[in-house]
């Protein structure tokens, strides 16, 4: 089978990669591109797992072929953090510190998905009840947290992205 | 000179039960080998990806890596899940930009072609082994499949459109309340990102949930084919579980649903376990029109995930039509939808509480529509 070669805006930057056809973002995302923040947890659109923003939208890495995005701008985990800081902080996302701040994650497996998740939702709804929290991120599964923390550690992500002034505010 | 190999987990029945054996050095592959000698169908049950650990430091690409003596070897095997779920490893890819360029695609491949619209359904049947296409034909770079426009006569809605994108039109979802709430019940966020009416449909699921709801708004299918364009009603449109009316090179291209008569509303209710990512165990829609008496002028109901196909129920209108709404009619409607099911045991739910489900569903779904078509807030 000969391989295509696909452009895409890939966390900001233009970039070519060759795919079989049938191959899906997530294994091209992991296996070709080395961009192991996107995680495979089922393969069949139920954990989000790989959850990643294409053109916008939330979507399941693992159920969109890779072919697919050419021309298209897909956001993952690893664009979601700012720049390291001259003092070698590594400037998280809001979403990220409130995660760690509020213990929301155990093993990790599920919370690059979760944070693509979230990032797609706040950046539609800056101040979300709890209810659309839970019923938005009702497609991330997560085996170890009882996910009360992660939708405290949303909420307030939330009030934090919202209380930032524009010059601050992540990009 | 030996080394220590720790044998994996899933491995141990087949190694005797042994958790830990001594090993001739040499190289991964030797290993490997000795291992497969010992214990035949080592090789294979391992696979082919797999990482090792010599000593605790950890190699991805492992075959030729030396292993001195001495040390100590633990096979890392992929996980379940992280195993190979590569979709079918031959399918070509597609991506027209036109109706006739994709007919002609589909002709041309036959039976071994298959539309790709958000794959939400298609890409898990490929991975699971359900069916292997030979070419998708990527149809979400066509423009007329994306189109979604309310006109005064009609809605049209391009049969790649998702969910996502259904949603976000306020004044569909003021017209067709019922409509826009059965797309937006489908899966998760994720999901919703690429499942398409289309796709919804042409799966041809009998639990799909959008169907009923196009059923009731009198939707008709306009499909595109090698010998021109054709139109379906789409309560015609299913013809058992996985099986629809569509032929060799024919695409779905738009559905068409007439804007409703005033005082019109319609609503869509299912049954599941859980409020999110299930699948409907019975599902129910209904469209009603009311008379200035506040009298049922007009119904339509249709019925889900009880029969291979949805079903319009005309005989639950007829109990409805010219009634009050009042808890006779509704019984009376509820009793037309249970003669109408024929639902099977599954592990979802018996038969039995799907046909009495049914009936439940029918008569909440007609009152949300009756207060809907009232003009009456929720
Ligand atoms: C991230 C994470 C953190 C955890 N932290 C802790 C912790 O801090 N402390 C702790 O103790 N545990 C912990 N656990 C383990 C687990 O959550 C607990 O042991 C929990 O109480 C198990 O309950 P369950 O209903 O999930 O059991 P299940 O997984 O349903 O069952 C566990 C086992 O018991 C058997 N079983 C269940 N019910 C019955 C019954 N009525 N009769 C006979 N057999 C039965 C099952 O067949 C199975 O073998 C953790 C697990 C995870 C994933
Ligand atoms: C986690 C998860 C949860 C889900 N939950 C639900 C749910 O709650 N309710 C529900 O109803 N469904 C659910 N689904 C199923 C699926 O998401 C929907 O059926 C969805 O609408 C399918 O649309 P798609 O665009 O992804 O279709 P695809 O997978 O792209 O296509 C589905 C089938 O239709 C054919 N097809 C698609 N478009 C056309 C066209 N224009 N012309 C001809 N043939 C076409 C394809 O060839 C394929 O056979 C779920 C799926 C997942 C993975
Ligand atoms: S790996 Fe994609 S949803 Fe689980
Ligand atoms: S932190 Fe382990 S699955 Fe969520």
């Amino acid at each position: 089978m000969t391989r295509m070669h696909i452009t895409t805006c890939l966390n900001g930057e233009e970039i070519d990669f060759l795919c079989e056809p049938h191959q899906s973002l997530l294994h091209v995302l992991r296996d070709e591109l080395k961009l192991t923040g996107t995680k495979e947890g089922c393969g069949t659109g139920d954990c989000g797992a790989c959850s990643v923003i294409l053109d916008g939208r939330l979507v399941n890495s693992c159920l969109t072929l890779a072919a697919e995005v050419q021309g298209r701008s897909v956001e993952t985990v690893e664009g979601v953090a700012g720049p390291v800081s001259q003092a070698g902080t590594v400037g998280l996302h809001p979403i990220q510190q409130k995660l760690l701040e509020h213990a929301a994650l155990q093993c990790g497996v599920c919370t690059p998905g979760i944070v693509m998740a979230v990032k797609a939702l706040l950046d539609r709804e800056p101040d979300p009840s709890e209810r659309e929290v839970r019923y938005w991120l009702a497609g991330n599964l997560c085996r170890c947290t009882g996910y009360d923390k992660i939708v405290r550690a949303v909420l307030d992500a939330a009030a934090e992205l919202r209380n930032l002034p524009e010059e601050r505010q992540p990009a | 000179m030996t080394c220590l190999v720790e044998i994996p987990t899933a491995l141990r029945a087949l190694c005797e039960g042994e958790l830990q054996v001594q090993v001739p050095v040499g190289n991964v592959r030797s290993i490997v080998r000795a291992l497969d000698e010992r214990f035949p169908g080592f090789r294979e049950q391992l696979g082919q990806s797999f990482a090792v650990a010599i000593d605790g430091e950890l190699i991805h690409d492992p075959w030729l890596e030396p292993v001195p003596a001495g040390t100590e070897l633990h096979f890392l095997p992929v996980i379940a899940g992280g195993q190979e779920t590569q979709v079918s490893v031959n399918a070509a890819y597609a991506a027209p930009e036109d109706v006739e360029a994709a007919v002609a695609l589909l002709a041309e491949a036959g039976s071994q072609g298959r539309v790709l619209a958000g794959g939400t359904d298609l890409i898990v049947q490929m991975r699971t082994g359900q069916c292997s296409p030979q070419l998708l034909v990527d149809v979400k770079r066509i423009p007329a499949l994306g189109v979604c426009e309310l006109g005064t006569e009609v809605l049209r809605l391009g049969a790649a459109l998702s969910s996502a994108v259904l949603r976000e039109q306020p004044e569909v979802r003021r017209v067709f309340p019922g409509l826009v709430e059965a797309a937006e019940l489908i899966g998760s966020e994720q999901v919703q990102g690429r499942a398409s009416l289309g796709g919804n449909l042409c799966n041809g699921s009998p639990a799909a949930d959008t169907v009923p709801a196009l059923i009731v708004a009198d939707a008709t299918c306009i499909v595109a084919g090698p010998t021109g364009m054709r139109e379906v009603p789409v309560a015609a449109f299913c013809t058992g579980p996985g099986e629809t009316v569509l032929g060799t090179g024919e695409l779905l291209v738009e559905l068409r649903v007439p804007r409703p008569p005033a005082r019109t509303s319609d609503a869509y209710l299912r049954f599941t376990p859980r409020s999110e990512m299930d699948i409907a165990v019975a599902g129910a829609a209904a469209r009603l029109e009311l008379g200035d008496d506040g009298r049922c002028r007009g119904a339509r109901v249709a019925i889900g995930a009880v029969a291979p196909t949805a079903l319009l129920v005309p005989e639950a209108a007829e109990a409805l039509v010219g009634s009050d709404l009042g808890e006779d009619a509704l019984e009376a409607a509820a009793a037309a939808v249970r003669a109408a099911s024929r639902p099977i045991d599954d592990v979802r739910a018996p038969a039995a509480f799907r046909t009495h489900l049914v009936g439940v569903l029918s008569k909440r779904v007609v009152r949300i529509a009756a207060s809907r078509a009232a003009g009456e807030p929720g």
